[in-house]
């Protein structure tokens, strides 16, 4: 009897295998995830011909798939590009800052470029030498495939991230444990911002959508989405959403700086 | 000095007496914690409701469907073939090196850590074989974890079923499948059934395996090439993301009382067994 | 009735037998071939015992993560065998038996409990209490190996009960009646005859122990450092291998495999030694 319904169940899922339904993967970076899932929820509610899953994994993970072909569409975000995406289509879609975060009940509220250097090198391991409290720094980061590191280690320069970093695995587990741990610093996607945390302005600029969108806080990536070969058919059409009015709205509306 | 024996005795059930009180009380603990925290969030709407918001809100209903789907897949796979396996090699063949060897070589799959196998799944079955993020490639990975478990306790309980019933089989004229059939596999089919449980209790639980080869999908599977998202998955996201407390703590409860219930099953059901038999 | 016979019965048994085999030899096979090249090129010495791991630089030694794996695991087995071993002797020589109807399947139950629930408490529970009162990042060596004991200790139990109650009721009463009390028969003759079952469910939770990776990855912090303290942040082989397989290519992904091979032989040894554990339980029979 058992054996009769796992049939079934297994029959009538196989049966979705010829149906007309596009199916589109994206995968990769874990800034843009939150943002490109809304945006897959409000296209399929218009398009339900189309059926969109979105992955996360970091932004190399974005790349290589991309180019494997597990996912149709690689999201990632990086100030430059890797040498193995010359094969893929690149299309901005968002901008984005990289906020540093620090636990709310931490005093310091703002940190040079040569300080945030310092920190992440392991040079500085007090809260006292910025002024702050006497208590040693926690640094939190992301894995070596994150979009969001190799574009923060990028524009900071000259980072060879301490062995004494904590390492997780997304946007969102940074942000847990910065707010979990008085101590700790880390970084994120200004669009993931929320209260449990607070951005500190560096070199004297907050991380906000007007000085980021100026250039006058540096810590700026774009979101790039990538294609293998010429986006066509539902692919090029869900780009063209997110480029388009509605899409660029969505994207202003949770905290990302659009592509223009 | 001599301390009397009887001052040692008093003393060491203490000591015991204690650390089981401390590890019973941590495990509950645990399960408490859990269960205050979730139950207040799970309720018929809470487990009938697709997530909403990616898991802020809305219930956990595709996740549900994630969990019983990927451990089925994986039971109609393992199952069979373990169970096969299994008796073909205790039953069928003699006890040779090659035997010996398999034997031994199970064993060590069995204990293999779950992440090398989800390893094995993301590079085979998702990238090279093209499967991509899918039930296919969550259930098979899974299947081919739980599928030395099940081979190496159907093996234990046939093993176990005394010499003399075969022995009795066959002097009454059966064939070695009518005994395989009728005698051994009912005599040893409790100890199969806490292989296969086993199983899927872990096919449950397993996190890192199933994210890389099934994926995380929140949308309702409509084909076995479809990703989904389980609900150990979904407590992970949700948990380690602080994308929803309330939430995360709800799906946990569904979890850990899903497993309870599927153990207390087995657990029934093999006792009604035994009684029935003898 | 006899559609198939009882010759196509053994056929269809052994080519399912055949096809299970093939499919886990398969596996052992694939992480062998993607790891092994790997390891003879780089080689044994300087991929064991380096300390540099920089995959983008080429660098792949893994040695903070084999003496975190080992910490954690040694961690473990602090916490979880006394405890469990304990519980098991309480369990099952001064509790009635209408207790352990309850209890034994209770404690099973707790076995399945998802590892990412425990590794959650760590993070809410157990890292900001180590941080507060002993200092450090919270989630650390100390952490994992508190959360892993814990992990452990529904299997070193089970087991252990198993192996306590399989003893021969006439030892217990032929020391009974030499004079012996009861925690006396317990410590020199039950749990000396359970001996080999109480160390197989040891090594059993030492593998589950090895084998942990979101627990880990959630509590541990995955520093990549040798552990100095306990307090320090550590990345397990296991947590190496997840955080970093889903966007490995090359040169790198090879030893991600590498580290699988490593992980495989470690088990094969645990096995082994097990197997000679319980030889010498049934000898003794």
């Amino acid at each position: 009897m058992i054996v009769l319904l796992s049939i079934f169940v297994i029959a009538s899922l196989m049966g979705g295998c010829g149906k007309s339904k596009t199916s589109i993967t994206l995968a990769g970076s874990t800034a843009f995830q939150p943002f490109a899932e809304k945006l897959a929820e409000q296209y399929m509610s218009t398009h339900a011909n189309v059926s969109i899953t979105v992955q996360g994994g970091g932004s190399a993970v974005g790349v290589q798939t991309a180019i494997s072909g597990a996912a149709q569409i690689g999201m990632a975000d990086l100030v430059v590009l890797p040498e193995e995406a010359k094969q893929l289509t690149p299309t901005i879609v968002a901008r984005d800052g990289i906020a540093l975060v620090l636990n709310p009940a931490n005093k310091v509220i703002n940190l040079t470029m040569q300080q945030v250097r310092e920190v992440f090198n392991g040079k500085i391991k007090n809260w006292k030498e910025v002024g702050g409290a006497d208590s040693p720094i926690t640094v939190v980061s992301r894995e070596a495939g994150s979009g969001t590191r190799s574009s923060f280690e990028q524009i900071v320069t000259e980072i060879s991230l301490t062995k004494d970093a904590l390492i997780q695995d997304s946007n969102g587990t940074i942000r847990e444990t910065v707010a979990n741990d008085p101590n700790a610093i880390g970084y994120l996607s200004h669009g993931l911002l929320n209260d449990k945390i607070k951005a500190i302005k560096i070199d004297g600029q907050e991380c906000t959508t007007e000085l980021i969108t100026t250039g006058s806080y540096k810590l700026v990536r774009p979101i790039y989405l990538l294609v293998k070969g010429t986006p066509q058919g539902e692919v090029q059409n869900f780009i063209d959403y997110i480029l388009s009015a509605d899409g660029q709205q969505t994207i202003k509306a949770n905290g990302l700086i659009p592509a223009k | 000095m001599r301390i009397h024996p009887r001052y040692t005795q008093r003393l060491a059930v203490t000591i015991l007496g204690g650390a089981t009180l401390l590890t019973l009380g941590v495990l509950a603990f645990i399960i408490v914690f859990v269960l205050q925290k979730g139950l207040p969030a799970v309720s018929i709407d809470f487990l009938l409701s697709n997530p909403q918001d990616m898991g802020r809100a809305g219930g956990i209903f595709t996740t549900l469907i994630g969990t019983i789907i990927l451990p089925l897949l994986a039971i109609i796979v393992a199952a069979p073939l373990g169970v096969s396996t299994a008796v073909y090699l205790t039953e069928y063949t003699a006890e040779t090196r090659i035997t010996r060897m398999i034997r031994f070589g199970t064993d060590c799959l069995a204990g293999v850590p779950s992440i090398i196998f989800g390893l094995f799944g993301f590079i085979f079955f998702v990238t090279t074989l093209g499967m991509g993020w899918s039930i296919l490639s969550g259930g098979l990975t899974l299947a081919f974890m739980i599928l030395p478990t099940i081979i190496r306790t159907t093996e234990e309980a046939v093993k176990a079923v005394p010499k003399s019933y075969r022995q009795v089989s066959f002097s009454l004229g059966a064939t070695r499948w009518q005994t395989v059939k009728r005698v051994i596999l009912p005599n040893a089919l409790p100890g199969i059934l806490t292989g296969i449980m086993l199983g899927v209790g872990r096919s449950i639980g397993e996190t890192a395996a199933v994210i890389f080869t099934a994926g995380s999908s929140l949308r309702l599977p409509s084909s076995i090439l479809d990703s989904t998202r389980t609900m150990a998955v979904h407590f992970y996201i949700l948990a380690r993301e602080g994308i929803s407390s309330e939430n995360a703590y709800g799906t946990a409860a569904t979890l850990i009382i899903a497993v309870l219930l599927i153990n207390l099953t087995a657990y029934w059901m093999m006792n009604r067994f035994i009684a029935k038999r003898s | 009735m006899n559609v198939i016979g009882e010759k196509g019965v053994q056929r269809i048994l052994s080519v399912t037998a055949f096809s299970a085999i093939s499919a886990l030899l398969l596996i052992a096979l694939f992480i062998l071939n993607e790891g092994l090249p790997f390891i003879f090129r780089y080689g044994l010495h300087d991929f064991l015992l380096t300390s540099d791991w920089e995959p983008q630089a080429g660098k792949f030694g893994i040695f903070p993560m084999v003496a975190a794996s080992v910490w954690v695991t040694l961690g473990a087995m602090v916490v979880g065998a006394p405890l469990g071993i304990a519980g098991a002797i309480f369990l099952s020589e001064f509790v009635p038996k209408s207790v352990m109807r309850v209890v034994k399947p209770t404690i099973e139950l707790l076995a399945a409990i998802p590892s990412v629930v425990y590794g959650f408490i760590g993070v809410m529970v157990l890292a900001p209490l180590i941080r507060t009162y002993l200092g450090g990042p919270g989630l650390s060596l100390l952490a994992a190996c508190i959360i892993l004991g814990i992990m452990i200790l529904p299997t070193v139990i089970s087991i252990s009960i198993d192996s306590i109650q399989a003893v021969p009721q006439s030892y217990r009463e032929g020391s009974l009646a030499l004079g012996a009390t009861t925690w006396q028969t317990i410590h020199m003759v039950t749990v000396r005859a359970a001996k080999s079952g109480i160390i197989a469910s040891i090594i059993l939770g030492m593998g589950r122990a090895i084998g942990e990776t979101m627990a880990v990855i959630m509590v541990a912090g995955n520093a990549v450092k040798i552990p100095h303290s306990a307090l320090d942040s550590v990345r397990s082989l296991t947590a190496n291998i997840a955080l970093e397989m889903s966007y490995a290519t090359g040169l790198h992904r090879e030893a991600l495999f590498a580290t699988g091979v490593v992980l495989f032989v470690v088990i094969i040894i645990l096995n082994s030694v097990a197997i000679v554990a319980l030889r010498k339980r049934v000898a003794k029979k």
